[in-house]
């Protein structure tokens, strides 16, 4: 038996080999590099990996081909998440590389393998030497991601998966500040994720069971001829809980408060972003390309998750006095809205539904407003730490009103208040949602956002109408980096919501899945 | 179809004018008010150009212009107004500047600054005059929406006590409301999508045949909206807060203008869009504003803070409003729009008025005051004029309009009429009692610190019975002349109070005597809104259930 070797389409690969290339280059640097020097080169690396990646996928637009022996569909929509992800990761990278903030000039612990607290820690604790491992490892997740979001294959999907998430489930335990909480943090992702992982490996094998193939197409085909049995169905419902779990889909969300809170905040901002856009790309594609003929398989059981996930983030974000864990909750009622549009599915016969595009700008919006929050959130410090206390931020607009007016609106569109992307974005995958007939769950949604907004709005309160605690927080004065990624996301918040036409447009031409 | 930059500019230069006072240093305050002054002003005029535009009996929609905004939805940027809408452009027009005027020498809390109010301030008159002007239903959804951010900093920041408390209740009510109509307004889209071509334009709209399960739910999502901003009964009770905790400005244009929102509301989106839908729930509406004039008449009656009774007062008048809206009639719904302009300058100069007798007495209590009329002849006589507006004295501005409303509702709904007059006898009681109990009778209260000491010979006791505070130890002295000590904290309306209040008074007793230039301009757009319900209530019968 001969193997033959796969077609190859470099410039289709293009993206994912620019940043993997630059993470494997990273991970030299941090080996043969001179310390001193490794930051700057680092970050330089990082950057021009991500930053390529996006450059590439958008010179690739209108791509639509197979390749890599079919393990790869690089088409309209996984271009248009790649690009999403490239951008959204190198944003990521310049919250990474904030030096100014804390007075120990990085978020990231010296050297992870210290226990916490003992001598040496100490020690470390002040000195100003910077981790550099982060690069490289936030590099692999985000090539991961976009990895995932264009596998055409169920092995390579889980290769993706793994990919993306043991560099995350490191860097969650990496903070600098509140080790143990980070490391606590750190295993609970892995030890969950795992499991969650082998859940999606047990539906890859009982798919496989059920229609002899991985490929997606082909499981399309053979649910298609045989009415999908009861196997394929069993599998498909493993593979979805997976992924669920990854986006941090009530009740699968239990890992997320815990690890947003405890990982270092710039890492937080990338989880909620980057993530959540990787496993809803792979839950498109899973559902339509490869079961899109089945809808009845899976809809029943997305309408019932997008119900109980709003229900869950709104409700139970009520009770946070915490700000990451409030943002935690809000992310897993905003996953809620985003399987609200992909319900907005038009059956297979028809391509032209609206449901995938208002997913694709739904989650652009989404990723890149939620990672200005978590910045918002690097600034306001206590202390050594950072202030995430909600009672520590009232009064904040009379200390710093800029800062303060950010974060409202930031906040103002995680509400969906319209003239924000968050109102875009809501608007249209609830269009998609009522066209599609799922009218009550529209509306489940609409009261769900009506509830969220109170925490939004509760946050907004206390920093415009407390009055200041005398010991409150200060409020750093960010570098370049944090500086370039709020004023990236703010503008991006008031664009996608004032004249969102052009990206929504884009997001109509790309909503096509090959394969 | 014309392009006309009029409207345009009307949403535009309040919104420019509030990015420039936000910009201002925070130390010029003086600047920023003359800057909100003058563009408020500026608005005013663009309102009266547009006005002179305008021809009743023209197009529907006159002074259009439309440019796509976000063609993924199919949504324009499309303004233009009915006589409806005209009218309550000129009444925002005027208030604005009243109430920037009237905002001149406020002190803001410890630590905020006046400029960032009035800020606040010209960016809600660039979402009003938006929310009136929009022929879009999505653009009508964006400004509804949008006008809550402005007024929810106005009250939390610039408010009383209780301002957090009422913020909050404030922004969520209207906030589910407004998703409630997100979700109607979506649904209306897909109707349309349906039927042909997916649009939010109005017009098109309008000529759709909707099937009637659907107009009723779609005409339930907007009427809960406009039912809560409106308010109408069950869903009214974060108007007194808010119109009591917001500071006099943002009370004056929340219950002025945004709330009749809520009725322009009804009348523009759930008659014309929904008919059948609209016929069918018409009695079920009737019994709310029914309930609402008698209740919120009740409560008026009974409250002890003076802002929380002119809230009140107001819910009973949109009960009034909606009483005309959906009694399909041209003579009531005409009636009903004036009394949105009315109410709005009655009310609105009630507030006023308020606010500077609680300006000068720092307590928003009844009880607090005491033969003011002696000491402040001025103030009292404004008192009383925006009083009689608000009880619809004949020759006030209130009475045509709610002589319109009741005549013309009457012949089509004979109970829910008659239950509704015996509001306007509550009315009078509420607002003479307020004026008698704070203007007259012996001076007393926080203003006359020395009404303490004993007199002589008391007066009848004739009022102060009620007195929630300081009837227990305020003894009763000769009305007048009061000693010099004792009138120090009490000043007659200042030039610029005066200047505040002349406006309105002389539109109360100039629409008053003479209402119909307004008249003219609101009963063609209110003549073709109801054919388009197709004014005949034959089919329904008014039942006597308004009696809850």
């Amino acid at each position: 038996m001969t193997i033959e070797a796969p077609d190859l389409s470099l410039a289709a690969l293009a993206p994912l080999l620019l940043v993997f290339g630059a993470a494997c280059i990273g991970v030299l640097v941090e080996a043969f590099g001179p310390r001193d020097r490794r930051h700057p080169v680092q970050v330089a690396v990082a950057l021009v990996g991500t930053l390529g990646g996006l450059v590439a996928t958008l010179l690739l637009a209108g791509t639509r081909e197979v390749t890599a022996g079919g393990a790869l569909a690089v088409d309209g929509a996984g271009l248009f998440l790649q690009a999403t992800i490239a951008a959204l990761g190198a944003l990521s990278i310049l919250l990474f590389a904030e030096r100014n903030l804390d007075p120990a000039r990085s978020a990231f612990v010296v050297s992870a393998a210290v226990p916490a607290g003992s001598v040496r820690d100490r020690e470390l604790l002040t000195v100003q030497r910077v981790q550099t491992e982060v690069y490289p490892l936030a590099t692999f997740a985000i090539g991961g991601m976009m990895l995932f979001v264009t596998a055409n294959d169920l092995l390579v999907m889980f290769v993706a998966l793994e990919v993306l998430s043991l560099p995350l489930y490191l860097i969650s335990g990496l903070a600098r500040r509140r080790r143990l909480l980070s490391q606590e943090a750190a295993v609970k992702y892995f030890l969950l994720g795992s499991f969650a992982s082998a859940f999606f490996l047990y539906g890859v094998a009982l798919v496989y069971g059920a229609t002899g193939s991985v490929r997606l197409s082909a499981v399309r085909e053979s649910v298609a001829g045989e009415g999908g049995g009861t196997l394929a169905v069993l599998g498909l419902a493993l593979l979805i809980v997976g992924l669920l779990f990854k986006a941090s889909v009530a009740p699968f969300h239990t890992w997320t408060p815990d690890v947003y809170q405890g990982a270092p905040t710039p890492v937080t901002a990338f989880m909620a972003a980057c993530t959540k856009v990787a496993a809803f790309g792979a839950i498109l594609r899973l559902l339509y390309v490869a079961f899109g003929t089945e809808e009845w398989t899976w809809r029943p059981l997305v309408y019932g998750v997008a119900i109980v996930s709003m229900v869950v983030g709104a409700v139970l974000g009520l009770t946070q006095t915490d700000l990451k864990r409030m943002l935690a909750y809000s992310s897993v009622a905003h996953a809620g809205f985003l399987l609200t549009g992909v319900l907005g599915y038009p059956g297979s016969g028809d391509p032209a539904g609206s449901g995938l595009p208002a997913v694709m700008f739904y989650l652009l919006a989404y990723g890149l407003t939620t990672l200005g929050a978590f910045a918002v959130l690097t600034l306001v410090r206590s202390g050594d730490g950072e202030a995430t206390h909600l009672s520590q931020w009232a009064g904040l607009a009379q200390r710093s009103p800029i800062t303060a007016a950010v974060m409202s609106l930031f906040l103002l569109a995680l509400a969906g208040i319209p003239l924000t992307s968050g109102f875009t974005g809501k608007f249209a995958v609830f269009r998609a949602a009522i066209e599609d007939g799922a009218w009550p769950l529209a509306l489940v949604a609409l009261l769900a956002s009506a509830v969220a907004a109170f925490f939004y709005l509760r946050v907004i309160v206390l920093m415009y109408f407390s009055e200041p605690a005398a010991d409150g927080p200060t409020v750093g004065v960010p570098g370049m980096p944090t500086t370039v990624v709020l004023a990236v996301t703010a503008a991006a918040t008031l664009v996608l919501g004032i004249v969102p036409g052009a990206v929504l447009g884009l997001a109509d031409q790309a909503a096509i899945f090959v394969g | 179809m014309s392009d006309s930059l009029l409207l345009v500019a009307m949403v535009a230069v309040p919104a420019v004018g509030a990015a420039v006072v936000a910009a201002l240093p925070r130390e010029r305050t003086a600047l920023a008010r003359q800057l909100a002054l003058g563009v408020s002003l500026v608005v005013l005029v663009l309102a009266v150009l547009a006005t002179l535009a305008f021809d009743p009996d023209g197009d529907r929609f006159q002074l259009t212009s439309s440019v796509p905004w976000i063609e993924g939805f199919g949504v324009d940027f499309a303004l233009g107004v009915d006589g409806i809408a005209l009218v309550m452009l000129l009444l925002v027009g005027v208030l604005v500047p009243v109430v920037v005027l009237a905002s001149w020498e406020d002190q803001p809390p410890a630590r905020r600054s006046m400029r960032t109010f009035f800020a606040w301030l010209l960016l809600l008159e660039a979402c009003m005059v938006g929310v009136f002007a929009a022929t879009d239903v999505f653009l009508f959804y964006v400004f509804f929406e949008a006008m809550l951010v402005p007024m929810y900093f106005i009250v939390g920041s610039y408010g009383g006590p209780r301002r957090q408390y009422a913020a909050v209740k404030f922004f969520l009510y209207s906030l589910v409301g407004g998703l409630v109509m997100l979700a109607a307004v979506i649904g209306l889209y897909v109707v349309s999508e349906a039927a042909g071509e997916g649009t939010f334009a109005f017009e098109s709209l309008r000529q759709l045949d909707i099937d009637p399960a659907a107009q009723r739910l779609l005409f339930l999502g907007f009427f809960v909206a406009f039912a809560i901003k409106a308010p109408l009964v069950p869903l009214h009770t974060w108007l007194p807060d808010a119109g009591a905790e917001a500071p006099i400005g943002g009370s004056v244009l929340l219950v002025g203008v945004l709330d009749k929102v809520g009725t322009f509301g009804f009348l523009r989106y759930c008659l014309p869009l929904f008919p059948d839908a609209s016929r069918e729930f018409a009695p079920f509406v009737l019994v709310l504003a029914v309930a609402g004039i008698l209740y919120a008449a009740l409560l008026a009656m009974g409250q002890s803070d003076m802002k929380r009774l002119v809230s009140y007062t107001s819910i009973a008048h949109f009960g009034f409003i909606a009483l005309g809206v959906f009694a399909f009639s041209t003579e009531a719904g005409t009636g009903a729009v004036l009394y949105m302009v009315n109410h709005g300058i009655a009310t609105g100069l009630l507030f006023l008025v308020v606010g500077m007798l609680i300006a000068r007495g720092g307590s928003r209590l009844v009880g607090d005051y005491g033969g003011v009329a002696s000491a402040a002849p001025k103030l009292a006589g404004v008192f009383l004029v925006a009083g009689l507006a608000s009880l619809a004295l004949p020759g006030t501005n209130s009475f045509v309009s709610e002589f319109l409303v009741l005549i013309g509702s009457f012949p089509t709904r004979p109970v829910f009429t008659i239950l509704a007059t015996v509001g306007i006898i509550l009315a009078a009681i509420y607002v003479l009692l307020l004026y008698q109990r704070t203007m007259h009778g012996p001076q007393r209260g926080v203003l006359f610190p020395a009404a303490d000491e004993p007199a002589g010979d008391a007066t009848a006791p004739s009022t102060g019975g009620h007195g929630a505070t300081s009837s227990a130890t305020a003894t009763l002295t000769a009305p007048a002349p009061a000693p010099a000590r004792a009138t120090s904290r009490l000043r007659d309306l200042s030039r610029r109070e005066m200047t505040v209040v002349a406006p309105l008074v002389a539109l109360v007793i100039a629409l008053g005597v003479y209402p119909q230039p307004l008249i003219r301009l609101i009963e063609p757009a209110v003549a073709a809104t109801m054919s388009d319900v197709g004014a005949d209530p034959a089919g329904t019968t008014a039942t006597s259930e308004g009696t809850d």
